[in-house]
């Protein structure tokens, strides 16, 4: 294919996949929510996730954001060395940002710092924000698109402990940010945790975390085990929906972790609202593609 | 929970003194979209409000509107945003207005406590992320003042049915829901890092 026609035809789809995450949640998160809702018996629980529920189906049919903050847009680009457009993704991202933002629409979330003003495209210099992992011997691309709402960012936290305060220093530092600014991210949570050697090491795997398919595990055992602990730990405490209290508090705790600098533990935390407006797309070559996050739709 | 407990606009401090935090009540009659620069306009610009809310409701929200002509707008979108933003004016705001029922998301600090109980209001949350849902409890936009403050911030004097649930999160008898929730949050918080820290040793 034709360069500019296929740089036209996957800003086409992936604009058409933005808008769509903006309007109905994954798979995954539809089904954790379910699954929350029904454990609850209280009144008031019971009538915040009727309401969630209520949204999510009116926000379908009505063809609306399901909520109005569609946050700033971020990728996590999974990109084979060979993908053909692989040097285009920043332009593509960008203007797929442009053209949902005007037809889904999606709310402009885009200040300029220092300047100090919203560029009204929602985007702007650095946003989209784009994480890049580069995939050897493939000519794939697959695509995470994310909606980082403004509550949901707020409570993320980032800090260098000491080894003497152990990973026991890392649940004190989860568990503190639940309370104190977890409470208005809009639980039940999905709670990302890195475990790295310093705080942009920890922040980016933090947030890469949240990306990571509900009821999906670390696959070194004793992260496991912390994601379980906090899990259960977390739901103990009984956020509830919106921190009104309630049987649960998270959808789930996902831990990544790198090597470290003796010296240091690195750890950081992000929240995803229970509106965690997540998608995920994979491309060949061709870009056939097949949305993985939500089955069934078409874009 | 009963049956479906409704206000109407206006509301009078009788109306609410049966209402205690953590209950439920939907609204009709007339609710006015009211945020951060219109807090600050009354209270630090000293500019009376364009529209007269004393007995009424305020929304602390930003919502998506689209214009119609005529003058006419339909309501897209609109969830509430962080009360909490308003705390710092909230007090002096409903002592001003004589605002009964401040529509917000999340709690809201001791000014707007003192305000409730002092002058009978209620602070209510509409729960998060649903901005679809209230947009449809929308009949019509009947009025749009200060309009100079772009679309978030313009005061939408909305006509509503069944507005709700919204949820109480302080009443007229100083209890507030949230600062509530967070003491018990925070006894446990203790007890379960004691019980994760026992387990997680992994530096030996």
């Amino acid at each position: 294919m034709d360069k500019e026609k296929s740089t036209k035809e996957l800003t086409d789809i992936i604009a058409r996949f933005v808008s769509l995450v903006g309007k109905k949640l994954p798979d995954d998160v539809w089904a954790k929510l379910n699954e929350l809702r029904s454990l609850e018996t209280d009144p008031l629980p019971k009538t915040v996730y009727d309401t969630m529920f209520k949204n999510q189906e009116l926000a379908f049919e009505l063809d609306r954001p399901s909520c109005q903050d569609t946050g700033v847009l971020q990728f996590l680009v999974k990109c084979g060395d060979s993908f053909p457009l692989l040097g285009r993704m920043e332009q593509i991202l960008t203007e797929a940002v442009i053209r949902s933002t005007r037809d889904a629409p999606l709310r402009h979330n885009s200040v300029e710092t220092f300047d100090e003003y919203n560029t009204g495209k929602n985007v702007g210099k650095g946003t989209p924000t784009l994480f890049w992992e580069i995939v050897p011997d493939s000519d794939a691309l697959e695509l995470d698109v994310y909606m980082a709402g403004g509550g949901c960012t707020l409570p993320g936290k980032a800090m260098v402990l000491m080894p003497g305060e152990g990973y026991e220093g890392v649940v004190r530092f989860v568990l503190d940010v639940m309370t104190s600014y977890g409470l208005n991210a809009c639980p039940p949570l999905l709670v990302g945790v890195g475990v790295a050697t310093s705080v942009e090491t920890a922040a980016l795997l933090s947030k890469k975390a949240l990306f990571r398919p509900l009821g999906s595990h670390n696959p070194n055992e004793r992260a496991a085990k912390l994601e379980k602990l906090l899990e259960d730990g977390i739901n103990k405490i009984g956020l509830g929906p919106q921190g009104f209290s309630g049987k649960k508090s998270v959808m789930g705790v996902h831990v990544e972790n790198t090597a470290r600098h003796p010296s240091t533990i690195g750890v950081a935390v992000n929240t995803g609202c229970w509106s965690h407006r997540h998608g995920n797309i994979l491309f060949k070559g061709d870009l056939s593609y097949t949305v993985m996050s939500h089955k069934g739709v078409v874009l | 929970m009963n049956e479906k407990k409704i206000l109407t606009t206006p509301v009078n401090a009788e109306d609410i003194a049966g209402f205690k935090a953590g209950d439920i009540f939907y609204l009709n009659g007339y609710i006015v979209t009211c945020r951060d620069v219109a807090h600050r306009r009354l209270v630090e610009e000293k500019r009376p409000l364009p529209v007269d809310i004393r007995n009424g409701a305020i929304y602390h929200a930003g919502p998506i509107i689209r214009p119609l002509g005529n003058d006419k707008f339909e309501m897209v979108s609109i969830g509430a945003t962080t009360s909490m933003r308003m705390e710092k004016f909230e007090y002096e705001f409903v002592k001003q207005t004589g605002v009964r029922i401040l529509v917000g998301k999340g709690g809201m600090g001791e000014g707007t406590r003192k305000a409730c109980m002092e002058f009978k209001a209620l602070h209510v949350v509409y729960p998060a992320g649903c901005a679809v849902c209230a947009a449809t409890q929308v009949e019509e936009i009947e009025q749009a003042e200060w309009r100079d403050l772009g679309m978030p911030e313009t005061l939408w004097v909305c006509r509503i049915k069944e507005f709700g649930p919204l949820v109480v999160s302080i009443d007229t008898y100083g209890n507030n829901l949230f600062e509530q929730n967070k003491v018990i949050f925070n006894q446990r918080k203790e007890e379960v890092y004691s019980d994760i820290a026992r387990q997680v040793s992994f530096i030996k």
